[in-house]
This record gives C-alpha cells, structure tokens and sequence, in this order.
C-alpha cells in the first residue's frame, strides 16, 4: 500500500499541534511575583505562535486592576517597568475564585460539565504537545491553590496518567516553579513525560528583584532568567532542551533547578524548544495525490 | 409572597409609559438573506464635570435586520457580531443586557449618567415566550458568556438570580409582560480588567483600528475613577409605522477620567491627554461617526476655548435638560488637522433631582441593618421610585422590621412585592414602590441576622467580607424641559437610549453602593488541629486501656548470673537437672 504509506509518514513526524496551561496559584497582592511569572510565559508563548484558542490561563488573583497597583492595567516584569507583560491582548480562561484544584483537574483530564465554553477547555488530541506551567506556594509533594486548597504530587501524576489513557497529549513538557518544585515531579510514571523544576527538594525558590513604586517583588529568578532565555527563541530557531536544562545555574538562581527526562522517549538533545513553546506547522508540499480511504460505494435497493 | 396595597395608576401609566408593540396579528416577510443591510453609528461625548473631572461616553450602535421571533435561521452576518448573533438565535434570547463597571458613580459630584451600571458585573435578559425551560437557558446562556467576554459570570446561579416583577421592564419594543421570562442577576465581586476590554472591542465591525475605538487603550481607560463598558441588545422599530422589528447593539463605554491621579497641574484636557491617542480617521463602515463636547455652560465663550473650533452645533434634551453640543463630524474629512486637542474649564450643571445611598448599620457579628436613603431635590414636585432590592440568603432579612419613613414620618408603598429567600437556593427579592416627598430625604430600613455558612462554603479570602449587590432605583422623574418623544433616526444616540412616551417626564435608574458585609468567620485551621488532638487522645488512652485489659501476665524467672549459668552447662553434661 504506496499510497496509505505515504499518508502515514506525512503524520509520522510528531505533533499537529500545541497547547499550553498556564497557572497562577496564589491569591493576594504580595504574590505579584507569581502572576507575573504566568503571564510572562504566556506572552512568550504567544509570540512563538500558539494562539488564545489553544492556551488555557488561569490566574488565580488580579494583580493588574488591582487597586494597590499603581499604574492600572499592567503588570510589569522588570524592575524599572521595562516590559509589561499584560499587554493588550489578553484572554484569562480561569481568574479568581475560578482557578481550583478541582477545575485544574478537570481541564486536565477533560471531564468539564457540558456548558462550559470552548475557551475553558482543553481540546487535545494524541497528537497535541502540551506545555504545563505552575507557579506559586508548595511544600515537598504539594502545591498550595489559593491559600485554601492543595493538589499533591500523587494527583498530579494520576491525572497524567488518565490522560495518556485517554489518548490526550503526544508529549507533555512540564514546569513548576514552586519551593521544593522537584517533588513535584517525583511520582510521575507515564510515558512522554519531561518535567523542570526551579529547586530540589528541601530547597526554596527565591524572587528576583522588588521595584520599589510598586512595592513588591515582581518576578522569581528560575522564571525571570526563563523569560530572558525565551526572549531569545523565535519560531525559526533551532535551540533544544539541553539549553533549557541549563537555564539559571545554581550561581543566579540560588537554588538548583532539577530535570526529569526518563520517561520521555526522545532524546531531549533531538526536542526543539518550539516544540512546546511555538506552534510550528509541518508542512510538507507533495505533487503526489493520496487516496486516504475508499469512495463510499451506495447502499443497493433491496 | 405579593402585597398589593392599594395598586395605584401611577404603577399603570409606568407599565403603559413603555414603548408600543407590533401588532401580532401582522405577518412580516421573512428577510431575504441577500438583502440584510446592518448600518453602524459610532459617536464619543465628551462633557467636562463640575470638579474638573471629565466624562466621556462612547456609544457604538450596529443595526441588523433580522427578525428571530419566528424562529429565523440567520447565517449570514455582515457588521454584527456573530459571536452574539448565535447566542442570540440559540438561547432565544429578546433582550440582553450586560455591563462591567469599576468604581462607582458619584451621583451628586458628577451628575446623572447616560447609562447607569452598578459596581461589578450585571446582567439581565427577556427570554423570547417560547422558551420552555428558562432556568436551564439562562445557566447555559450564563456559561455561554463567561466564555465571551472572560468574566467568572458562570457563578451566577439561583442563589444570586431574581425575577424582578415590575422593576426591570423591555427596553425594545415588544407586548411582553410575563416576568417569567426576565431574568436579573449581579456579581458585585467582578473585576474588569484589560481581559473584558479585548473580546469587547473585538465584537465592533472596525474592531480597534480604525474611528472611534481607537482611543480605547487599556493604561488610560483603567487609570480612571469610573470605568463602564456594556453591551445592549434589543428589538427596535425599523420605521415610524413600526410594521416589523430590527435588532439593536449598542456597545457603550463611559469613563470620568480624575484631575488630579491624571497628573495635570491646569485643568486643561485633550483627547490625547485623556486617551493618550489621537483620531486619524472614522471607521469606514461607520454611516455616522460624530463627536459632541457638551458646551452648554460656554454659550459666549467665556469658560473655556475649544479647540479646533466647529461651527457645527447641536441641541438636545437628555435627562431633562437641555444642553448645547459643538460636533464633530468624523466622516468629514475637512474635521481633521494635525492633532486634535481640546481645551476646558467648567462651571455648573443641573443638580440632579433623584440620587441614592445605601449603608449597613449595627455592630458585631449578629445582627446588622441594611439603610437605603433616596434624595428628592425637587422643590416642589414629588414622584414615585420603584426600589429594588436583591439580597443574598445569608443575610436573613426580618420583613417585619421593614420601615419607610420621610422627614420623620411614616410613608407606606403602594406596592411591595416580597419573595422570601430559601437557604442556598434563592435570594430575597423586595421591589417597592414609594412615593417619594419633595425636597426630602426618604429612609427604608430592614435589620437582618447573618447566617453560619458551611465551611467548604466560604472563599479562599473569607476575611475580605461578602458583597451584597447594588439597588436599583427606577423612577420617571418630573423634566422641565419637554422631551422628543417620537423615534428619529437623526436622534443623537446619547439621548435616544431610554425609550419616553411622555414629554414632561424622563426614564432614570440610579444604583446605589455595593454593601461589604462581614460574616462570622471560623478559625480553618481547627479541623486540623482537631484531627491531630483527637488522634493522640484516641491513640494514647485506647491504646493503654486496651493494653492494660487484654495483657496477660506470665512469671519469668530472671536469668542467672554467669557463675550458675557455667554450673547448669556442666549439670546438664552430667544429665542433672539443672539449678
């Protein structure tokens, strides 16, 4: 069958498409830092090309029309108010009481009530790669949601698994950067699973500068030092995760981040970054016809 | 529970006051999905405040002939929306009415608005009569447009919907008065931010690149003391006659932008100083693209210089006054020089004659009361409000100590319409309608208990208090001025929301304060420490008594020293019992 071998390595390559979860766990003005840190990956993530349709936000409190913030309407990341990472165009799917353990879940695995919009879902298939980034308070083995509720790593690596089962992502790259982020990742066991957190367990992940108009710590380091690495990347580049695994050594993160690549099947060597960051199209021009399944034949009278 | 007292004519010529119905019995040809024709009018007004602030609203108004009473199929959309089109036809959905407010009007300082919004989210619709199930509609219509415009408003359920009998009439046209079919909720709680902003500017024809959208640019927008953004959709009058209904969208957006946090030393405003944005061009698809500086306290000139100047001068009669508008025409291209900047200073406006406030008295974490004081400055005139009031069911209202008194005496609505509320599954809805006295100051005072809610009930930031949602008080208030009662395409849109029949009276909805309320709070830190305590009690006294009853003792002899233990090795060599 030429022609049914042609369709299969036209497909054969990968992924077809991206999405990203974006999360921001933590309630109250002085967790700045950790909505800046979300919105400074959506920004990058944007820009390398995955679009509002196929990224979820939550962001679990609102730093920018915040009443204490100063200057209304933004959200800066650099002390100095360099770069505003709300912008202009931005869609938030899941903001204040909203962003739940239970509701992460559900996005995760899928399992939302039938009325929930199109924008809050996560409609991935098995050949989505998936990009999962959390940032905010956790301890060893669990990540706090809005000073009221935790998810714990065990959770964690259940709901990947229902979603290996059920055939919802081709390879997921996960982030935290949380405190003692490493055992966040310790119970994972599905396949294609490659995770990077900000610090080891038993280790504290630290912010990165406060900016003294605004009062408050603006970003983390692991974070500030990822955003400054992605500035870098645009949807041509050809950097792999060996890269990433080297952002922000212990000498200007003060923690060491930690990587776990066993259960991926590639070589993170041979993984782009925009393989999980853009939403890069494969596209191969064929002069060649394939007939993808047979013409229906009509039913006959009887 | 009703409580009709004395339904009074005054209730009836309100109910009557609304606009005309289509005759039903008119048949109305389907529209021909070729010949739909939308027209879009978009116009700013710009009207410096007594304070020196300075408010302006834009309005954006998109026309579409479709009809969707009968059950027309539309798929064809040209200048409206189709996000809200299939909302619209799929939810069968007569009016819809949305807004998202930050901050609060200041009634007395700033003056009447030309839409009022309370604080937070608020929305409200008239489902078409063939809706069977309408809670069930409004859940997914709920669900439907927190997708849309990215707002939590699927947290409205039946615990903060109501249906208003007599406060919330159509604002289109249309005999509908079966209240079954309104629905009206609020989320005090809502934040807007440049998150509502972006889908709502996407859903204009130029989107924000062109006419008067332009100007709306987050950091200023939201750098403002009052921010309101709303959307608008009813059935309107295609012509005088009135012999089939198109659908209107009205986006609106009005803003006070403060002196003094805008950084300005003179009161001096400009376009670019309020929007940090000047206009280039109308929206071509725009048939009206106009501006109006309300002028009417700088008849000679002598407040303040506009500037560039326009010879083009409007009258209308919006909110019982008339004013006076220097416009400006977009569609002109000889409006437009370099930049375009507009110089004021401000004196007096119309004191407004109905304005509304709204506090919780009472110490401790019991009981409290809930105080509505309405204001009627007319000299010499007194008119009725119908007031409404929503009220979550943790905050149990006693009816009984229900009171209206004006200047110190008792005075007893006509009409009061009262549904009690039912533990996590209604609200307590309260409409009145009194008469208010002139040149006196009314007070409608309630004490209520709050209730224990159930731990896993209470938000993440419980120490925050609870919101309880605005009142609205609507009232035909007495004009000076006669107001153009008939439907004139010309009409300024500012002054053509509110449909009047009546020329000596004009349509006003005033919202009051949010109320914050605290509740009595648990320590959540006691589960935990209750577990552990009762764990280590149960573990150390089970365990001992158990131990202590079930232990069985047994003799044992203590064991030799090493002297006997050498001789009992030898003695049993010797096969003798040992010692």
């Amino acid at each position: 069958h030429r022609n049914l071998n042609g369709a299969g390595q036209f497909f054969s390559s990968g992924h077809t498409n991206n999405w990203a979860v974006l999360v921001c766990t933590s309630r109250f003005w002085f967790n700045y830092r950790h909505v800046a840190n979300t919105l400074s990956v959506y920004r990058s993530v944007k820009r390398l090309g995955i679009p509002d349709s196929h990224i979820v936000l939550m962001l679990a409190d609102d730093m920018a029309c915040n009443h204490r913030n100063p200057k209304p309407a933004t959200v800066f990341s650099h002390k100095n108010m360099e770069l505003n990472v709300y912008g202009d165009d931005v869609e938030v799917d899941y903001r204040g009481y909203e962003v739940t353990v239970e509701n992460f879940l559900r996005v995760l695995t899928g399992r939302l009530p039938p009325s929930t919009p199109r924008s809050k879902r996560l409609l991935s298939d098995d050949r989505s790669n998936i990009l999962i980034y959390l940032t905010g308070h956790g301890g060893n083995g669990f990540l706090k949601f809005q000073d009221s509720e935790e998810i714990s790593n065990v959770e964690l690596a259940d709901a990947f698994e229902q979603m290996w089962q059920k055939r919802r992502y081709n390879e997921l790259l996960f982030i935290i950067d949380t405190c003692q982020g490493a055992s966040m990742y310790e119970r994972f066991y599905s396949p294609n699973l490659m995770a990077l957190a900000s610090s080891q367990v038993g280790e504290d992940s630290l912010s990165h500068q406060p900016d003294l108009a605004i009062g408050v710590h603006l970003m983390d380091r692991y974070t500030f030092y990822l955003l400054e690495f992605l500035e870098d990347i645009h949807p041509a580049s050809k950097t792999n995760m060996n890269d990433l695994f080297k952002v922000c050594p212990k000498s200007q993160c003060v923690s060491t981040p930690g990587h776990r690549t066993d259960l991926f099947l590639r070589d993170p060597g041979s993984v782009l970054i925009t393989d999980f960051f853009g939403s890069v199209r494969k596209i191969e021009i064929t002069m060649e016809t394939i007939n993808l399944t047979d013409p229906i034949k009509q039913m006959e009278e009887k | 529970m009703k409580v009709f007292l004395n339904y009074p004519q005054i209730l009836k010529r309100w109910e009557a006051s609304q606009v005309g119905d289509v005759d039903p019995g008119m048949s109305v040809a389907p529209p021909h999905p070729h010949t739909n024709t939308d027209s879009f009018q978009e116009e700013l007004v710009v009207r410096p405040l007594h304070s020196g602030d300075i408010y302006a609203s834009f309005q954006f108004r998109t026309v579409w002939e479709a009809d969707f009473s009968r059950g027309n199929k539309v798929s064809h959309y040209q200048l409206f929306p189709k996000s809200l089109g299939q909302v619209i036809s799929k939810f069968s959905v007569r009016e819809l009415h949305i807004s998202f407010t930050q901050g609060y009007w200041r009634t007395m300082q700033w003056g009447q608005p030309f839409l009022p919004s309370p604080p937070g989210a608020e929305l409200w619709v008239w489902f078409q009569d063939s809706v069977t199930d309408v809670d069930g509609t409004w859940k997914e219509l709920t669900n439907v447009l927190s997708g849309i415009f990215c707002a939590s408003l699927n947290f409205i359920d039946s615990t903060n919907t109501v249906q208003p009998s007599a406060a919330f009439k159509p604002l289109g046209v249309g005999n509908v008065t079966d209240h079954r079919f309104l629905r009206y909720a609020t989320l005090p709680r809502e934040i807007v931010c440049t998150e509502n902003l972006t889908p709502w500017k996407k859903l204009l024809p130029c989107g924000s690149k062109a006419g008067l959208a332009v100007l709306l640019k987050s950091e200023k927008l939201f750098h403002s003391s009052f921010h309101s953004q709303a959307v608008h959709i009813r059935p309107i009058c295609q012509d005088q006659r009135c012999k089939s209904t198109s659908l209107e969208l009205r986006q609106t957006l009005n803003a006070v932008f403060d002196l003094h946090t805008s950084g300005q030393a003179k009161r001096e405003w400009s376009l670019f100083k309020m929007f940090s944005r000047t206009l280039t061009e109308a929206c071509p698809l725009a048939s009206s693209s106009k501006i109006y500086i309300d002028i009417t306290d700088n008849s000679q000139g002598e407040q303040f210089e506009l500037s560039p100047a326009s010879s083009l001068l409007s009258q209308a009669v919006v909110l019982g006054d008339r004013r006076t508008f220097s416009v400006y025409d977009l569609t002109d291209q000889a409006t437009f020089g370099s930049t375009r900047s507009l110089n004021l200073l401000i004196r007096d406006m119309l004191r407004p004659l109905l304005h509304a406030e709204r506090y919780v008295a009472g110490y401790g974490l019991q009981t409290g009361e809930i105080h509505t004081v309405m204001y009627n400055h007319h000299p010499y005139r007194s008119f009725p409000v119908l007031l409404l009031d929503s009220v979550p069911w943790y905050l149990r209202l006693y009816i009984h100590t229900l009171t209206v008194t004006s200047k110190g005496k008792e005075n007893k609505p006509s009409y009061i319409h009262y549904q009690p509320s039912k533990d996590r599954l209604r609200p307590h809805l309260l409409e009145m309608l009194v008469q208010l006295p002139p040149n006196s100051a009314t007070e409608v005072t309630v004490e209520f208990e709050r209730a224990l809610l159930k731990w896993t009930e209470y938000t993440p930031d419980p120490n925050h208090g609870f919101y309880v949602g605005s009142s609205v008080i609507s009232s035909l208030v007495p004009s000076t001025v006669a107001t153009n009662t008939s439907i004139t395409q010309e009409q300024p849109l500012f002054s053509s929301f509110f449909p009047c029949k009546e020329e000596l009276s004009y349509f006003v909805r005033v919202y009051t304060e949010p109320l914050l309320v605290n509740l009595p709070t648990p320590d959540f830190s006691m589960p935990y420490n209750v577990i552990c305590l009762t764990c280590t009690v149960v573990a150390v006294g089970y365990g001992s008594l158990y131990n202590l009853l079930t232990r069985s003792f047994q003799i044992e002899e203590p064991s030799p020293g090493l002297a006997k233990r050498i001789a009992n090795v030898i003695r049993r060599m010797r096969g003798v019992p040992p010692l």
